[in-house]
């Protein structure tokens, strides 16, 4: 069975791409706000907390994570982490188009490389199949997916 | 910014690598055995799916791996030009993951994956440049 992703997944792969980066956007224009932090000068890190823009790219980050987390249950790794590198694309045209910042030959060749990248994983089956035998650790997945539910194990193991 | 040799300098570099790959197999790892998240949701609902992934040890493991990658990426940018350090990492750790899901996930990481992971390797190197 060819595992394709419905429109709802890709929903999901999406938010991976877009919260990583707007989330660290919003990290850096917030830490630029705040100022330089020292070794000496540690309390600035909680005084940063106080920042919007700083507290926005955490939900951000937080949003990141468990949307990625979210993925990774239904997609193998090697499927996942070239979309995610999409968001590298993502900070680098927000970067050119919204903040004007010029982008060289170099980056313009790098961009190129990543949509090929993800071009090759993302019209291929997002999920590989296993025997039971064949997931490291057998023993204990079986007891986990139980916990589970039952029918999350249908997608994973044949 | 203390100079160190480039022995030194690699191997903080494939610290941070190695530490990454291991925290994201682990994390994917524990997400593989413990399910669907959409269908943990719908059957127990978010706190029933947020309590399956942090009560797996495997997760945790992976978590604690992501920290310490974190922590030795600050330790070699302390020592090492951001410019050599973030690109070599972040491709590193692309290369390092697709061999690893192959080894330990058994992901089926074909001509395409291969190929896939080698653009978005050196794709990542010349964003820095």
């Amino acid at each position: 069975m060819k595992h394709t992703l419905s429109p709802q997944r890709y929903l999901i792969l999406l938010a991976v791409m877009l919260t990583a980066s707007v989330g660290d956007t919003l990290l850096s224009h917030g830490m630029t706000q705040v100022g330089s932090v020292s070794m000496a000068h540690l309390g600035m890190l909680l005084s940063a907390m106080r920042n919007l823009w700083v507290v926005s790219g955490i939900l951000c980050l937080l949003g990141f994570f468990a949307s990625y987390l979210t993925a990774l249950s239904w997609a193998d790794l090697t499927f996942v982490l070239p979309s995610t590198a999409f968001g590298y694309v993502v900070v680098a045209l927000l970067s050119k188009f919204w903040l004007h910042e010029t982008i060289s030959l170099y980056r313009w060749a790098g961009i190129l490389l990543i949509v090929c990248g993800v071009g090759f994983v993302a019209n291929g089956p997002s999920l590989t199949e296993h025997a039971p035998d064949e997931i490291a650790g057998a023993d204990s997945a079986e007891e986990a997916l139980a916990g589970a539910g039952e029918s999350a194990a249908t997608d994973g193991v044949r | 910014m203390t100079p160190i040799s480039p022995i030194e300098t690699w191997a903080t570099i494939v610290t941070v690598a190695a530490t990454a790959v291991a925290g994201d197999v682990l994390t994917a790892g524990a997400m593989r055995r413990i399910g669907d998240l959409d269908e943990i949701r719908a059957k127990s609902g978010l706190g029933g799916a947020i309590s399956a992934v942090v009560s797996s040890p495997m997760f945790l493991l992976g978590v604690l791996s992501m920290a310490a990658s974190f922590f030795s990426l600050l330790f070699t940018l302390s020592n090492v030009e951001v410019s050599l350090a973030a690109p070599a990492s972040a491709s590193l750790t692309f290369l390092g993951n697709a061999f690893a899901a192959k080894i330990f996930l058994k992901e089926n990481v074909d001509r395409r994956r291969w190929m896939a992971a080698i653009f978005v390797c050196a794709g990542v190197f010349l964003l820095a440049k």
